[in-house]
């Protein structure tokens, strides 16, 4: 056993980071909020000559994957760095297609994903009704009961409390596959899907957490840095405390799906609801312990608090991972 | 990365697994703080050195099994699943016999040590004074040099085992001229039943005496029992502190057994309607789990040379631990309705496994080993690097 990243994820982590802190991905969210998705388009591609979402993909399709955990490591990054886009629903997309058995359809969209020329948005009615960034995809998955359908059109764009995410409710597109081996592939993806976003929550909170440290040492009130007073210091350690102990959380259910593990769906329900409150938890705090000026959304910070909220609910909502915790 | 036990852990997980299957008391022990227990619990410390399970962790030469730390959290996982006993050694184990292998003498660990892993000698902890808790630098107990050794005069207060155990460690100020007050101290051992010690037990919340006032009047202490050098207590003490905030005071083996039991106590008398209650069940069960998972990757770091946990990362395993030790202990006793509140010897106390004296043992997790404010305090600023403030 040995339960640590090893050297090469490590690196990972690192040149991504080093990646996207060369990219303005603030200005890449505030265009995508407005409809403009080229530099959002861009920052994709440079992600997936990165092999991030190769990650999801088998080698028989041109990806290196499925590595679940990999792309926990590639996810903490892309929430670190409030990436905007249907990344998470690409790689469930990913993982969907190719737990469904159908070669053709597998081949037409694997490879696309792979290479990151495909962005993909999938939307599972059981769990909401809209689709992630239906607008700016290439291709639009839904499933309905056990009915897979592709090439669905999206609807208007409902916007999002996060300015980075952008909702509509997809319609139309042909019938792909039905029966239950779609319902199988579909839970399959959502397990991916719910991994990807425990990591990106993490990565979302350790930003937050980073960025009101830095601001409390600065920010002086009476005469003192505030993050001297014990009242903030307390809320900080609790921020770090509970995205410690997330973490391992997500790498472990990453572990248990890449195994097959039967208790791979309570696992990722345990990373899920543990990163996705851990992350919101930071987000509150960084807003109060900013102040006013946290309450504004000209600082970027307000980007990262705004993400928090959604990704906790998006893909297994608080509530229903607790239930899928203690069901026997 | 993997969570996978080799053959050869797994072999031993069996091993322990039987002989605790084939030792276990079929019926729980009495408390460990009464005098009856007292004796009861000493009695399994000594039938577990007989098979060499007190210390698995310690080297052979002083009655362990020299096992690595995943065998000790595994070996824990085992003991807390089988339902065994508490340890009336713990104090002894978990924080007098850490300082002795760093800073013991030889003989000090060939005299100490195996009587400690057979039970015999079972050790309080002297550290609080009245006037020093958090702030235990500011003690005034004293050593005082004589021939041969020290007297040691004052007071020592919350001094856990100390109404039924044999000896006690603890600081005091050799040098009241030291000029800092975490300078001049020395680290000793003494004997609880020496002339001028008097031992004024004290009932815990629940009434149990599982702590104890010392008064030191004059109470001679040879060389011998002096723990590295005279004046440097502090720093030796610290180290101490460290473990006893940090992965082997607590082992996940405790909750991962609470969460199961707790999560069978759900599935039995659990409302499915009442979802409020639910979410916390599950979110008990999912800390124990996390906890597991972030003891696995420190012995990790331990294990594969990556650099052992910071001295500060044990602030947050101790107030991780503490915390969620209460929340699954109070989850238990909401769930047990009308039933929670029954002391464990009540007679209609339901079979549920000592949920009684646990929540009571668990509201003082925040408190002792340094209260969470103080590690909130230091995780804040040697983690996160902020400015040092006022308290």
């Amino acid at each position: 056993m040995r339960f640590l990243l090893d050297a090469e994820q490590r690196e990972f982590a690192r040149s991504l980071d080093g990646l996207l802190t060369s990219c303005d991905t603030p200005a890449a969210i505030r265009a995508w909020a407005a409809g403009d998705h080229a530099p959002g388009r861009a920052l994709w591609a440079r992600l997936a000559e990165a092999g991030v979402f190769a990650l999801a993909v088998p080698e028989r399709y041109g990806g290196f994957g499925p590595l679940p955990l990999d792309l926990s490591v590639a996810f903490a990054q892309v929430g670190r760095h409030a990436v905007p886009g249907p990344l998470v629903e690409t790689v469930a997309a990913a993982a969907l297609l190719d737990r469904l058995g159908d070669a053709d359809a597998a081949g037409a969209h694997l490879p696309g994903i792979a290479s990151g020329t495909t962005v993909a948005s999938l939307c599972l009615t059981a769990l909401g009704p809209y689709a992630l960034d239906a607008d700016a995809a290439d291709t639009v998955l839904v499933v309905d009961g056990d009915t897979l359908r592709v090439g669905a059109r999206p609807g208007p764009v409902q916007p999002s409390a996060d300015p980075g995410r952008r909702l509509s409710r997809p319609s139309g597109g042909t019938v792909l596959a039905e029966g239950p081996a779609v319902a199988a592939a579909a839970a399959h993806a959502a397990g991916l899907a719910a991994l990807a976003t425990s990591a990106q929550s993490l990565g979302v909170g350790r930003a937050l957490l980073a960025r009101t440290v830095e601001y409390v040492k600065r920010r002086t009130q009476f005469g003192v840095p505030v993050g001297s007073f014990q009242a903030v210091k307390h809320r900080l350690a609790d921020t770090l405390l509970a995205l410690e102990f997330a973490e391992p959380l997500v790498h472990g259910a990453a572990l248990a799906l890449a195994a097959g593990s039967p208790d791979a769906d309570r696992d990722v329900a345990a990373a899920k609801v543990t990163a996705g409150e851990a992350a919101y938890r930071a987000a509150r705090t960084a807003l109060q312990l900013h102040g006013a000026v946290g309450y504004t959304d000209e600082l970027d910070l307000s980007l990262w608090i705004r993400k928090a909220r959604p990704l906790r609910d998006a893909w297994g909502t608080p509530a229903a991972c607790r239930a899928r915790v203690l069901a026997a | 990365m993997d969570l996978d036990l080799s053959e050869a852990d797994e072999a031993f997980r069996t091993e322990v697994r039987d002989w605790l299957a084939a030792h276990v008391p079929a019926t729980p022990l009495p408390s460990l703080e009464s005098a009856e227990g007292f004796a009861a619990h000493r009695d399994w410390e000594r039938e577990l050195a007989a098979d060499r399970w007190s210390v698995v962790s310690w080297p052979t030469e002083y009655g362990g099994r020299g096992a690595s730390i995943l065998h000790w959290l595994i070996f824990e996982e085992e003991y807390f699943a089988a339902g065994a006993p508490g340890r009336v050694s713990q104090n002894g184990i978990h924080l007098l016999a850490p300082t002795l292998f760093a800073h013991g003498t030889a003989e000090q660990r060939a005299r100490v040590l195996p009587a400690m892993a057979r039970g015999e000698v079972i050790w309080a902890q002297a550290w609080s004074e009245p006037e020093s808790g958090s702030d235990l630098a500011s003690l005034t107990s004293s050593a005082r040099r004589a021939a041969g050794g020290w007297l040691l005069s004052g007071q020592k207060t919350w001094s856990s085992r100390a109404a039924f155990a044999d000896r006690a460690f603890g600081l005091f100020r050799s040098d009241p001229d030291a000029g800092k007050p975490h300078h001049g101290l020395t680290y000793l051992m003494f004997p609880l039943d020496a002339e001028g010690v008097t031992v004024r037990p004290i009932g815990r919340l629940d009434g149990r005496p599982a702590f104890a006032e010392l008064f030191l009047d004059e109470v001679f202490v040879p060389d011998e029992d002096v723990i590295g050098e005279p004046g440097q207590g502090w720093r030796i003490a610290m180290s101490t502190t460290g473990d006893e905030r940090g992965l082997t005071l607590r082992s996940p083996g405790r909750f991962t057994a609470a969460a199961d039991r707790l999560t069978a106590l759900w599935h039995e008398h659990g409302d499915p309607a009442d979802t409020a209650l639910r979410d916390r069940v599950a979110d008990a069960v999912i800390g124990a789990r996390a906890y597991r998972l972030f003891s696995y990757a420190a012995a990790s770091r331990v294990l594969h040379d990556e650099g052992a946990p910071a001295g500060a990362a044990a602030s947050l395993n101790k107030i991780y631990w503490s915390e969620l030790d209460i929340a699954l202990h109070e989850t238990a006793l909401d769930l047990l309705g009308p039933y929670g509140e029954l002391a464990d010897h009540a007679p209609d106390s339901p079979a549920h496994g000592g949920w009684a004296e646990g929540y009571t043992f668990s509201l003082a997790g925040p408190i002792y080993a340094g209260t969470n404010e103080i590690q909130r305090d230091i995780v804040a600023e040697r983690l996160l690097g902020l400015p040092k403030g006022r308290r």
